[in-house]
C-alpha cells in the first residue's frame, strides 16, 4: 500500500494522466454539473428525457414534415482526409480512427436506408487522391478496404480530390443522384491548379458536395458547399460528428433538374431451390443451394441487391424498394399534449397507447405526453421518438380500420 | 436468413408477445376444421407452458381485430397472477363486442383481413419499453396466430415494422392457421430470422406450437427447426397488378411497371427529361407490390 502511495504521489505532479481510473470520472466528468434547480430550490438532476425529446423535437421540425421529393438512388462518394492531420490526437485515439468507426457504422445506415444506392471511398495522403474503392452496393467490401489502410501522412488536396470525384461521377446514369461527403481535418489545401475551376466543374455536373471539418471552419470548403449546394459543419467531439455523420444517411431532398427521371430496367430473382449446385459468378466457383438466379441469363448471384455480373441487369428484392417507402409516405408529427391544460379529468390520457406505459405520475399528476393528430391516440415521449424514427407508423392509425392509415389515398 | 443470435443478458428468459387474430369473419369460414373455442383451449395451454418453463417468462397478448387491435393480457401484471385465464378470456371477450360495434359494414365479401400492422406496431412498441428497462431483460420475440388473408392496403405498414424488428433483433414467428399461405407473414419471419409454420393437421395445434415456438432464441440453434420451403421476393406491377421478374422502376417514386412507359402513372413524373415542376405527393392507392 504504501508502494502505491509514494506512485500517486509522483505522479499527481504531472499531467494527471498518471490518475486512477476513479479519479479520472471525475476529472472528465463533473457530476456535479448535472444538477439544476427546481423552483423550490431542491436539487434535482437534469431530466434527460425530456431534454432528449426536445432535441428530437427540434430536428422533426427542421426536416419539414411537408412531402418533398427526395432523391432515391444515391452514388455517394465518401472522401477521407488521410493527412498528416489525421493523426492528431484530440480525438481519442486519433481523428482517423474515429473517423473510420464513424464511417463503418455509417455505411452500415445508409445501405439500411438506401438500399438501391451506391458509395465508394476516396482517400487524400500525401498530397494524391486515391480511390479506395468503386462504387458498390456490398457494405462489407467497403469496410474491409477502409479498416486495412489506416495511416496518415503529408498534406490533403481538396482539388484532386474533387477532380477524381467528379471524374468518376460522370460515368453514372443520369436518374442517379450524385453526391460527396468530405471528412477533412487538415487546416489547408495543397492543390495543384485552380480550385476555384474545380468547382465550378463540379457544380457544373450537378454534384453536391457536403463537408464536415473535423478542426476548424475553413472558407474553401464553405464557398464549395455553397456553390454546390451541400452542407458545411464542423464537428465538435466525437459524439457530434457521429450526428453529423448520420444526418446524411436519409435522403436529402432532391433538386429536381439535378437527376432525369427515368425508367430503370430491374429484376427480381427467386431463391434457388436448396441442394442445386451451381456456379456462382461471383466468386467463381461451385456452391450448393442458396443464392438467387437472375431471371434474364439464369446465372447464379450470392446476394443481393447487385449488379448480374454476366448480362448487367441490377438485381433486387421487393424488399429492398419497400425499404425507400416510408420517405415516400412520412407519418405526421404528433402534437405536444401540455400536462397542464385538461381541465376535466375525464379526458386524462392513463396508458400509453403503444407500449402501455403509465402516463400518470404518483399522484394522479399527468406525465408530458404527445397524440397523433389523426387517430388522437396518446403516446409516451419514447414511443413518440421510436415511431418517428425507427418504425414510421403510427400504430393508432394502423389499428383503426376507419382512419385513414398512411400509404392510401390521402385528401 | 440466419436465425437471431441471443444477447449476452439472461440467457432463457424470454418475453413472448403473441398476436391472436379474431377476425370473426375468417373464424367463420373455419368453423368446420378449428372452432374458434377448441383454438383458443389449444392456446391457453401453450402460454401456460410458456410461463412454466422458467420463472422469469413473460407473455402478453394483443388481439388482431377486424376493425381494432388491443392489448388482452399481460402476464406481469400482477392483478392476473390467479386467475390468468379467466382474466384472459374476460378482456378478449370484451374486446370482440368492441370490435363488433366498430364494424360499420353490413357485410364483407369473404373472410376480409385483420390490423395485422397495427398489432405489430404496439408488439414492437412494447419491446422497446422492455428494452429500456435495463440492461437484464428477457430476450422479446413475436408470434402471429394469424388466418385472416393478406390486406394489400398493410403492405407498406407491415414491411416498416418489419424492418424496425429487424434493426432491434426481434424475430416474428408466425403459426398460419387460414386456408392459404400468407407471403407478407412469409418474408417477415424470413427478414427477421424467425419461424414459418402452417401446420397441416389443426387438431393437434397445441402440439405444434409446443414444440416449433415454445423454445428461447438462446435454445434455438440447438434444434432443427421448419425452414422456409421458398419465399417469393418477386413483385407485382403497379398496371395488371401481376407478377413479374423484370420490370421497370420509376427512379423518382420507385413504383414497378411491366412495359416501357412515358409517364410514371403515380407520380406524375416525364421519364427521359429534366423535370420542370415540384413533384406533387405520390397521389395513389396502394395495392400490394408482392404477390399475396
Amino acid at each position: 500500500m504504501k508502494f502505491n502511495r509514494e506512485e500517486d504521489e509522483e505522479d499527481d505532479d504531472g499531467d494527471g494522466r498518471g490518475l486512477e481510473a476513479w479519479e479520472r470520472t471525475y476529472a472528465d466528468e463533473r457530476s456535479w454539473e448535472s444538477l439544476q434547480e427546481d423552483e423550490s430550490g431542491l436539487l434535482r438532476p437534469i431530466d434527460n428525457k425530456t431534454l432528449y425529446h426536445a432535441q428530437y423535437r427540434r430536428r422533426l421540425r427542421t426536416t419539414a414534415s411537408a412531402r418533398i421529393q427526395k432523391g432515391l438512388i444515391r452514388y455517394l462518394y465518401i472522401v477521407i482526409d488521410l493527412s498528416r492531420a489525421a493523426g492528431e490526437s484530440d480525438y481519442k485515439p486519433s481523428r482517423m480512427v474515429v473517423v473510420a468507426r464513424q464511417v463503418e457504422a455509417f455505411i452500415r445506415e445508409f445501405f439500411d436506408q438506401n438500399p438501391l444506392s451506391q458509395i465508394g471511398l476516396v482517400s487524400l495522403k500525401d498530397g494524391v487522391a486515391t480511390c479506395l474503392t468503386d462504387l458498390g452496393g456490398s457494405p462489407e467490401s467497403h469496410i474491409k478496404a477502409l479498416m486495412g489502410k489506416l495511416t496518415s501522412s503529408g498534406d490533403a488536396s481538396l482539388q484532386n480530390g474533387l477532380d477524381l470525384v467528379q471524374s468518376l461521377l460522370n460515368q453514372i446514369p443520369s436518374y442517379g443522384h450524385r453526391e460527396v461527403l468530405i471528412l477533412y481535418s487538415a487546416l489547408s489545401t495543397c492543390d495543384p491548379g485552380d480550385v476555384m475551376e474545380t468547382i465550378q466543374k463540379c457544380k457544373a455536373s450537378k454534384i453536391r458536395c457536403s463537408v464536415i471539418g473535423l478542426s476548424a471552419e475553413l472558407y474553401i470548403c464553405k464557398y464549395l458547399c455553397q456553390e454546390t449546394g451541400g452542407s458545411y459543419y464542423v464537428a465538435l467531439d466525437e459524439f457530434h460528428l457521429k450526428e453529423l455523420i448520420f444526418d446524411h444517411a436519409p435522403p436529402p431532398p432532391a433538386i429536381a433538374e439535378f437527376a432525369v427521371a427515368n425508367l430503370i430496367k430491374m429484376g427480381f430473382p427467386q431463391r434457388a431451390a436448396e441442394g442445386v449446385i451451381s456456379i456462382c459468378s461471383c466468386h467463381k466457383e461451385a456452391k450448393v443451394g442458396g443464392g438467387y438466379t437472375c431471371p434474364r441469363c439464369k446465372a447464379r448471384v450470392c446476394e443481393l441487391p447487385t449488379e448480374c455480373q454476366i448480362c448487367g441487369l441490377t438485381l433486387v428484392s421487393s424488399p429492398h424498394l419497400a425499404r425507400s417507402y416510408h420517405h415516400l409516405f412520412p407519418i405526421t408529427a404528433f402534437d405536444d399534449v401540455s400536462p397542464s391544460v385538461p381541465n376535466n379529468p375525464r379526458n386524462l390520457p392513463k396508458w400509453c397507447f403503444g407500449c402501455q406505459l403509465s402516463l400518470l405520475n404518483p399522484g394522479n399528476m399527468p406525465a408530458p405526453c404527445v397524440s397523433c393528430p389523426k387517430c388522437k391516440q396518446f403516446f409516451c415521449l419514447d414511443c413518440d421518438i421510436y415511431i418517428h424514427e425507427s418504425l414510421h407508423n403510427c400504430p393508432g392509425c394502423e389499428s383503426f380500420r376507419h382512419s385513414k392509415p398512411t400509404g392510401t389515398v390521402e385528401g | 436468413m440466419t436465425p437471431v443470435s441471443s444477447k449476452l443478458y439472461a440467457d432463457d428468459v424470454s418475453l413472448l408477445m403473441v398476436l391472436i387474430d379474431t377476425n370473426p369473419f375468417f373464424w367463420n369460414s373455419v368453423q368446420s376444421t378449428l372452432p374458434f373455442s377448441k383454438f383458443l383451449t389449444h392456446v391457453l395451454a401453450f402460454l401456460n407452458s410458456i410461463l412454466l418453463l422458467n420463472q422469469l417468462n413473460q407473455v402478453v397478448v394483443i388481439a388482431t381485430g377486424h376493425n381494432s387491435c388491443s392489448y388482452i393480457f399481460d402476464s406481469s401484471d400482477s392483478q392476473s397472477q390467479n386467475q390468468r385465464a379467466e382474466h384472459l378470456l374476460h378482456k378478449l371477450e370484451e374486446f370482440v363486442d368492441n370490435d363488433q360495434e366498430l364494424c360499420s359494414e353490413e357485410s364483407v365479401d369473404g373472410p376480409g383481413f385483420s390490423l395485422l400492422s397495427g398489432s405489430l406496431s404496439m408488439a414492437l412498441c412494447y419491446i422497446q419499453r422492455v428494452f429500456r428497462s435495463g440492461p437484464l431483460h428477457p430476450h422479446p420475440r413475436i408470434l402471429c396466430l394469424h388466418g385472416s388473408p393478406d390486406g394489400p392496403g398493410q403492405y407498406v405498414a407491415i414491411m416498416n415494422s418489419i424492418f424496425s424488428a429487424q434493426r432491434s433483433q426481434v424475430p416474428i414467428d408466425s403459426c398460419v392457421i387460414g386456408a392459404q399461405h400468407s407471403a407478407f407473414l412469409q418474408q417477415a419471419s424470413y427478414i427477421t430470422g424467425g419461424v414459418y409454420l402452417k401446420p397441416q393437421m389443426l387438431d393437434g395445434l397445441f402440439q405444434y406450437l409446443s414444440t416449433v415456438f415454445a423454445t428461447d432464441l438462446h435454445s434455438r440453434c440447438f434444434l432443427q427447426l421448419p425452414k422456409p420451403a421458398g419465399v417469393d421476393f418477386r413483385a407485382s406491377c403497379f398496371c395488371h397488378k401481376n407478377t413479374i421478374d423484370m420490370g421497370y422502376i420509376c427512379s423518382v417514386c420507385l413504383s414497378i411497371f411491366c412495359k416501357h412507359q412515358k409517364k410514371c402513372s403515380t407520380c406524375g413524373s416525364v421519364f427521359g427529361q429534366a423535370q420542370t415542376q415540384d413533384s406533387s405527393t405520390p397521389d395513389r392507392k396502394r395495392k400490394t407490390p408482392v404477390d399475396g
